[in-house]
């Protein structure tokens, strides 16, 4: 319906990722708040992870958008595809 | 159970989510023009969303942190609430039933109700309905509040208006609609932000078969079969007594696979009502089978949390102790007063003393322990509840989850954690709020308080109602947390309500001999057998009264043998089984005495016998939804043999 769901998935999860990019190269990952060694910097990694999940997401979106022109947001709304199929 | 302390990057991801949650409500208000684009999102949704809606919807935090402490206390029989509990039933309603929800029109499920049957059926599920989804979404939010005043110190009240401040912005503005996109980026969030959690836990047990080995260890500690946390179905075959959740074969597949599990999935407006905002009739039946996947694979991120963490705490190279209950507010004063009297003389009476001042149970040598050094030189205030505190052996199942998660993340996944909690309890209420909505702006205000206005009136009503919606919720929420004994009341209403229902909707959709008479008097009469069954029966281990039971010691008797139950799931799922097949039998007893009042061409689109067949045949083989449902059963069982 008018918004690709793509667009605030791929958006929030690559500023997650990029979040815990940060938080794993400035103050570590290594360890957990209770103080068990955990072997990996786990926040690079999986902010690694969640970057990339959050980049496809958004080259999903930016496809979907492509292929069909945006047109027609008031008109035959209940007609056009939302989203991407 | 330690407060947390949060850094700037658990912060800043709770922000960045709640900042998207509502900017997706605010950028989706300008594309709703009608009630139909607010409420019922206009059917316009691909089925990939509305799919991972569906299940998200079903989702609620309290399932999250259910689950593990089921795990832990259960083990991988925990599955069957996913695997037989849920699975057929999504499927099912896929390929039969959605075809009547979707072909028919009907916005909601209690207009299927009105149009198969008549007024009172359609009444009689709507106000329970609507009545539940508040209830629900309360709650959530007592759940939340009391969470985060636990974990965080936020004040309760403080904590409570913020979030519902957040789900209210972003339903207001967005609908249905902003409800299921958030729903999505939920069930996201909860699989990336416990996946983590589950990876480093079996990294850190040693792997599957390490954690088999301890589970054996676990069974038999509790005097069970060496398999019982670590098979599926082997314990439940052995009969009631041979399992920690106390049911037997036939109540697990009969009262739980079919009568609560069909009986939830196929009518319960929350979620149909997510595939029923679909874009057209294929992704309606694809919805429940698209939600049927991540559904199978969820107890690996949910129920294995549970099964690491009691298996972690029997291994003594780990130091991980399962969490204990917290020692209430209300019991210190006595605790306290009970230890700084209690000499090493007086040591057995003092303990005997101090359990019974708290009614939980605690370690005896740490007492001992406690009451010596205390008789030595006075310990601090602090130092005496915290050992105290200690010497608790009850355990917490809701904190397990929790406590892995602080075992395990760092500050930065320590965020993505909590906030995946926090934003299930959000859509729980969001979810709740846009069914009871839809429920009271369609079948309760349109219906019967003010029919004929125009579009534009019932789109304002419906915003209104969101505000409502809201502000009842918060009520409930305070209800729950000062009265939780006549919240259990209200709960178990709601099963009564809850168990016979599945009979009348099969029956209305595949016998089109079933009358309004019939329907109703026979819902009515399977809630009455509930609470019938429910005052008659008792688990083994509680006492007559809210649990069950009382029609004994109401007539001065011992509850006899065969009203014994040997736990309250088995007194559950067979009180489910009882209900429908009063509901089943006695609406087909009546509806064969009564006149049917619907003529065949209005009961077109609505049964099974009077409606065209849906032509799967332009459709990919491999899409359509009878032979996904298919893969899907195929897939479900090799998980369960898998599991056996």
């Amino acid at each position: 319906m008018g918004l690709d769901i793509r667009w605030p998935i791929g958006l929030m999860f690559s500023l997650i990722g990029a979040l815990l990019i940060i938080e794993g190269a400035v103050a570590g990952g290594a360890t957990s708040v209770t103080g068990l060694p955990l072997g990996a910097n786990v926040n690079l990694l999986w902010g690694i992870l969640l970057l990339i999940f959050g980049v496809l997401m958004l080259l999903g979106a930016l496809r979907a958008s492509h292929k069909k022109p945006e047109g027609g947001e008031g008109n035959n709304r209940s007609h056009a595809p939302a989203g991407g199929a | 159970m330690q407060p947390i302390h949060l850094a700037w990057v658990d912060y800043a991801i709770l922000l960045a989510y709640t900042a998207f949650v509502i900017g997706i409500g605010w950028t989706l208000r300008r594309f709703l023009k009608t009630s139909a684009d607010y409420l019922t999102s206009g059917r316009s949704i691909p089925a990939w969303v509305t799919g991972l809606a569906f299940m998200a919807a079903n989702l609620g935090a309290l399932e999250l942190v259910g689950m593990a402490a089921n795990g832990a206390q259960y083990g991988i029989a925990t599955a069957h609430f996913y695997w037989v509990g849920a699975i057929p039933a999504m499927i099912f309603l896929a390929v039969f039933m959605m075809p009547f929800y979707y072909g028919s029109k009907a916005r909601s499920v209690p207009e299927y109700l009105n149009m198969r049957f008549d007024y009172r059926t359609r009444c009689l599920n709507s106000i329970t309905f609507a009545v539940m989804t508040v209830f629900s979404s309360g709650i959530s939010m007592d759940a939340l509040a009391r969470l985060l005043n636990l974990l965080l110190g936020w004040d309760y009240n403080f904590a409570l208006l913020v979030t519902s401040a957040v789900v209210l912005v972003y339903v207001l503005k967005g609908g249905l609609t902003s409800a299921i996109y958030t729903e999505v980026l939920q069930f996201f969030m909860i699989v990336l932000g416990f996946a983590p959690v589950v990876w480093l836990g079996m990294k850190d047990i040693g792997g599957w078969h390490v954690l088999k080995e301890n589970l054996q260890t676990v069974a038999s500690n509790n005097g069970y079969a060496p398999d019982a946390w670590s098979s599926a179905w082997k314990p439940i075959l052995a009969g009631a007594s041979s399992n920690p959740m106390g049911v037997g074969v036939f109540p697990m597949v009969f009262g739980l696979g079919f009568v609560l599990s069909f009986g939830y999935w196929c009518t319960n407006f929350l979620v149909v009502q997510r595939a029923m905002a679909a874009k057209d009739m294929s992704a309606a039946r694809r919805t429940p089978l698209i939600a049927a996947v991540p559904k199978m694979l969820f107890p690996a991120l949910v129920i294995l949390p549970g099964m690491i963490a009691v298996a972690l705490a029997i291994m003594p190279t780990k130091s991980y102790r399962l969490p204990s209950v917290s020692i209430p507010d209300s019991a210190w004063a006595a605790v306290m007063a009970d230890i700084q009297s209690a000499t090493p003389a007086t040591a057995e009476t003092a303990f005997a003393k101090i359990q019974q001042d708290v009614h939980l149970h605690f370690d005896k040598a740490k007492i001992a322990d406690l009451i010596r050094a205390n008789t030595a030189s006075p310990l601090p205030q602090d130092t005496l509840k915290a050992r105290l505190q200690d010497a608790v052996t009850d355990t917490y199942y809701n904190g397990v989850i929790l406590s892995l998660v602080t075992r395990y993340c760092p500050s930065g996944l320590l965020g993505l954690a909590l906030t995946a909690l926090l934003a299930s309890f959000m859509s729980g209420m969001a979810g709740n709020v846009t069914a009871f909505n839809t429920i009271w702006t369609y079948d309760l205000y349109q219906a019967y308080i003010a029919k004929d206005k125009s579009d534009r009136h019932y789109f304002i009503v419906g915003q209104a109602t969101t505000v409502v919606g809201i502000i009842l919720s918060i009520f409930c929420a305070y209800f729950a947390s000062h009265y939780s004994n006549a919240m259990n009341i209200v709960q178990l209403v709601f099963g009564f309500v809850n168990a016979p229902l599945f009979a009348t909707f099969l029956l209305g959709m595949f016998w089109a001999r079933t009358t309004a008479t019939g329907a109703f008097l026979g819902l009515l009469g399977g809630t009455l057998t509930s609470a019938v069954f429910h005052a008659l029966t008792l688990a083994s281990g509680d006492l007559p009264g809210i649990k069950g039971g009382y029609w004994w010691s109401l007539t001065g008797h011992a509850v006899p043998p065969l009203c014994q139950m040997p736990s309250e799931m088995a007194q559950n799922f067979w009180l489910a089984s009882f209900a429908f097949t009063v509901c089943f039998l006695l609406t087909i007893g009546i509806s064969l005495v009564t006149r049917q009042t619907k003529t065949n061409e209005e009961l077109k689109g609505l049964v099974y016998s009077l409606t065209p067949k849906i032509k799967d045949h332009e459709q990919h083989f491999l899409l359509r939804p009878a032979v996904l449902g298919v893969i899907l059963l195929i897939a479900c069982a090799i998980l369960n043999i898998l599991f056996w």
